[in-house]
């Protein structure tokens, strides 16, 4: 068994951050990681990072930008958080030599994206995400932290006393790729979960392979609840046959959207007359879907995206990489003609419910970036700060799991956090319970840390063993069959009829999965394996999210229902939770928190 | 199977019948189900496969060493659908989700930005991800990158790529941070330009596999950590007292003179970064600092 005072799980830009922080407070951090740092998500982010740099803006104008982008269901001390502590960390990155864009004065560069009332994007060309991924594992490289690299963590090793709120996490189970072995992870002061995305739930996704949504998935089955997962986001720049990202940096510097017609329809059919293309994503997303879906889109599929009236100069400068990508991906040179686009799966703004420390209520675990739940992106998030959220929640995470003290959170966590109001949702199937056994925690009676780890351990191997033993299904059927029954029914647009079929496909999947096997038998980098673990996850996180989507009947940001065409705010300024309840979905509610540091943010119909 | 794999060795078909033997005795109707899922799986390839006009085969290296029967290196031969922007990414994966689940390989993004799919197709090492079925010639063959150890199939050990690429010191190192914490560091517009492309490295390993001097010379740095090299030896940021540092560090025993300039690297490199031309720079860099010569 391995032991450090912090486990961070995943390697991206939050695990990254949280690793350094900890560090810095005199911790001994190890990092755990599926894939090797450099290989992390966080590379491909495209478009920016939103501080408050310049004069004229301020923490409070971006805080209040991203209230009203949320639709007001973010939670006003995680977004203030997130407000005042951007400026500090990005300068930082500058700091530890990130190459971001430069203004001729030799200061960073910023420039507009959607849903900001300042130019406050901060970026590196059209390679931000990479950029800021690599800089922050050569800050790793500096300080000598651990890391273990292509070790998948598959269970958190947390005791089973019955409320939530009483469960210890003590450390993690990872199987080592390469070896096949299982080992433990005892994590003496806490760990941090920070494991991406889940975009791999849907089938045409702008996400990476490996973004299987295993954090929130394991958190979830160890009594964490997860919140707000109802919540997907839908990019409406996409290349149309990988689901590629065209940034958002290309509608930030200018380009513009056409239907089949050649018209500027964000303007011409009234989606958003005063931002146009620079309306938030959830609206731009509809405008695109509603012209294929009314005969105005070209193909039948997709809209055009178009900047060649930027020039060539200025392309070159500020969106090289869009050229490499539409040339690679898409065979189309965007210098010489528009680019097709349509809205894919991008982000999920739900996750693992933390405070603003990035707690959960489990003590000891933790979790950080997009996997988590702050909540700062409520309902839709903006363009650009999702970077931010990943370096000032995964600092405070690692400083507060490294034993600093943050003061008193002021976002409740946990069960007891639930409002009144129980959901009497009445679900069309039985989500129907998954071998739960030895799921969800360790034995209770095991007091020592150690002894839950081993304990984990154990359970775990007998797993592994099983999968590897028996003859069965394969994972790759289910997985396919559960992302086109998602995209088909859980996407941009959602009606009562799609989601409970979903329901039913994800049901079904689960019966499937029970006969699940692995054909390659073997110990060494076996991704047959892998893939069959984050398969299961992807079936966890689909059912939260058409659960949370059927449940909740209003049109808030990204959510949009057929049968509720308005914001329900009487009704609805609460978050979405789901529990693990044995095995079966618990849904409840907590309220919003629209009380920030020194006002109240009062919910205003968002117009663009 | 048959039609979509064309076995080289025997080893797969005797392994399956093994499994059949065991299941037979115990676990009656998960056999059931697994066969009928499995039935189920080929019959959607097939499907897939008749419906398109076109189908490319593909070449793969198998290897693994554990498995009785795998541990013989053979090639596989799989036949895949053709569609339109399809990538040799895009075709494993098929092969792997319909014929082979233990087809192994590492890929992440499909986007060219994680740098863990360089592989060696048709002789030449290449992202899986950024290539194109159509630019190849058929069948593609598919090999793990020449001069590093396999690990499985495809997967080959990055160990030594990584120890290369951070015996450099490979971070920011500077004295002249601003004073006020919210004020930047400024850097011109012209060295952050000069320095842009050493930036784009994705750390695929492609330059190192196909460098002679690398593959004869196991502790020489390699294009790919010279490169990270030249990114900060030539940030202004960074001053010039870290500048004379870091020409020290190139310029050790296995550094930059080791390079031949045969350009194999900078023909290779995903991400067009000029590396020979990096690698000579800091070449010309050292003279002019009048440091050592080896
Ligand atoms: C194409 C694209 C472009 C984007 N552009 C922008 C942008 O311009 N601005 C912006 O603000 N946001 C952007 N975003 C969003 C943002 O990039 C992501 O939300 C963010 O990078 C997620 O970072 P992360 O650290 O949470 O996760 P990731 O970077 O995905 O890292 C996850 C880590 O967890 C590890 N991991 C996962 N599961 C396990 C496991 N079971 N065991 C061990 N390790 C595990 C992985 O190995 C990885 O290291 C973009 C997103 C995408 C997909
Ligand atoms: S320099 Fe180019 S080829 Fe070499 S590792 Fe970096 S991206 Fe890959
Ligand atoms: S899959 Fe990431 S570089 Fe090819």
């Amino acid at each position: 068994m391995h032991e450090h005072d912090v486990i961070v799980v995943g390697a991206g830009g939050a695990g990254l951050r949280a690793a350094i922080a900890a560090h810095e407070e005199g911790a001994d951090v190890a990092m755990v990681t599926k894939l090797h740092p450099v290989r992390s998500h966080t590379g491909a982010a495209e478009g920016g990072i939103n501080a408050a740099l310049r004069d004229g803006d301020d923490w409070e104008l971006h805080a209040y930008d991203t209230m009203k982008g949320s639709d007001y269901l973010g939670d006003a001390p995680a977004i203030e958080k997130l407000a005042q502590d951007a400026p500090e960390e990005v300068v930082q990155l500058e700091h530890w030599g990130m190459p971001f864009s430069r203004e001729d004065d030799g200061r960073v560069s910023q420039r507009p994206f959607g849903g900001l009332s300042f130019p406050r994007t901060t970026y590196a060309g059209a390679e931000t995400g990479h950029h800021l991924l690599h800089t922050m594992y050569e800050q790793v490289v500096k300080r000598g932290i651990t890391v273990y690299d292509e070790f998948y963590v598959s269970r958190l090793a947390v005791t089973d006393h019955d409320d939530p709120e009483d469960r210890e996490c003590h450390g993690v189970v990872a199987y080592d790729i390469k070896s096949g072995d299982i080992v433990g992870f005892r994590a003496t002061n806490g760990v941090i979960l920070a494991t991406g995305g889940d975009g791999q739930v849907f089938d045409h996704t702008t996400n990476a392979v490996a973004n299987t949504g295993d954090g929130p998935a394991m958190a979830y089955r160890a009594g964490v609840p997860v919140e707000d997962m109802e919540f997907v986001q839908f990019h409406p720049t996409t290349l149309p046959s990988t689901g590629v990202l065209i940034s958002e940096g290309v509608r930030g510097e200018g380009g513009i959207l056409y239907n089949g017609n050649g018209e500027r329809f964000m303007f011409e059919y009234g989606y958003a007359n005063n931002a146009g293309e620079l309306a938030s994503r959830d609206v731009v997303a509809r405008a695109e879907l509603t012209e294929v879906n009314q005969g105005r889109g070209i193909e039948d599929e997709y809209v055009h995206l178009d900047m060649r009236h930027l020039g060539e100069e200025r392309i070159y400068d500020r969106l090289e990489n869009i050229i490499h990508l539409a040339e690679d991906f898409e065979g189309v040179d965007p210098v010489e003609e528009p680019m097709p686009v349509k809205p894919g799966q991008h982000y999920h703004m739900g996750g693992v419910e933390t405070n603003e420390h990035g707690q959960t209520c489990i003590d000891g675990l933790y979790a950080a970036g997009e996997c988590a739940c702050a909540s700062v992106h409520g309902s839709n998030r903006l363009g650009g700060n999702a970077l931010p959220e990943l370096i000032v929640f995964g600092a405070r995470a690692g400083r507060h799991a490294a034993g600093t003290d943050l003061g008193t959170a002021e976002v409740p966590t946990g069960p007891s956090a639930r409002s009144e109001d129980e959901t009497d949702l009445d679900t069309p199937v039985d989500p129907g319970a998954l071998e739960t056994d030895g799921d969800v925690a360790a034995d209770g009676a095991l007091v020592e840390p150690a002894e839950v780890v081993d304990h984990a351990v154990e359970m775990e191997r007998a797993r592994v063993e099983d999968m590897l033993e028996r003859d069965g299904t394969n994972h790759a059927e289910i997985r396919e069959d559960l992302q086109k029954a998602m995209t088909r029914n859980v996407n941009v647009f959602r009606n009562e009829e799609g989601l409970k079929t979903a329901l039913e496909t994800i049901r079904e999947c689960r019966e499937r999965y029970k006969d699940v096997a692995v054909a390659d038998p073997s110990r060494t980098f076996n991704t047959d394996l892998i893939h069959t673990i984050e398969t299961r996850n992807l079936i966890d996180i689909a059912e939260t999210i058409t659960l949370g989507a059927l449940a909740r009947d209003e049109f808030r940001g990204a959510h949009w229902r057929q049968e509720h065409q308005e914001r329900k705010d009487d009704e609805w300024l609460k978050h979405t939770m789901i529990a693990w309840d044995g095995g079966t979905p618990d849904l409840y509610y907590k309220p919003v928190i629209l009380e920030g540091e020194n006002k109240e943010y009062e919910p205003k119909v968002r117009s663009y | 199977m048959s039609t979509q794999i064309e076995q080289e060795s025997e080893a797969e078909t005797e392994a399956e019948a093994d499994v059949e033997t065991e299941a037979e005795s115990t676990h009656q109707q998960r056999r059931l189900t697994a066969k009928h899922d499995r039935a189920d799986m080929r019959q959607r390839a097939e499907a897939e496969l008749s419906e398109t006009d076109e189908t490319v085969k593909l070449k793969v290296f198998r290897y693994d060493p554990e498995v009785e029967g795998k541990s013989d290196p053979r090639f596989d031969t799989f036949r895949v659908p053709f569609t339109k922007g399809m990538t040799v990414l895009d075709a494993l994966i098929f092969a792997r989700d319909h014929f082979d689940s233990s087809l192994t390989f590492r890929h992440s993004c499909r986007q060219a930005i994680c740098g863990s799919d360089a592989l060696f197709i048709n002789g030449r090492q290449r992202l899986g991800c950024k290539t194109q079925m159509s630019d190849l010639d058929w069948p593609v063959r598919i090999e793990p990158l020449p001069h590093a150890e396999v690990v499985k199939d495809l997967v080959v050990d990055m160990e030594h790529f990584y120890d290369q690429m951070e015996s450099v010191e490979p971070y920011f190192q500077t004295n002249d941070l601003p004073s006020g914490e919210l004020e930047e560091q400024r850097q011109d517009r012209a060295n952050r330009e000069k320095i842009k492309m050493s930036t784009r490295c994705i750390w695929c390993g492609a330059c190192m596999s196909s460098c002679n001097i690398a593959a004869g010379d196991n502790e020489y740095l390699g294009p790919a950590a010279i490169n990270k090299a030249y990114r900060f030896a030539m940030d202004e940021r960074e001053g010039e007292d870290m500048q004379e540092h870091r020409l020290n560090i190139i310029e050790q025993e296995h550094g930059v003179w080791r390079c031949q300039t045969q350009f194999s690297c900078t023909e290779v490199c995903p991400k067009d970064i000029p590396l020979t031309e990096h690698i000579q720079e800091l070449k010309r860099e050292a003279v002019k600092s009048n440091l050592k010569f080896w």
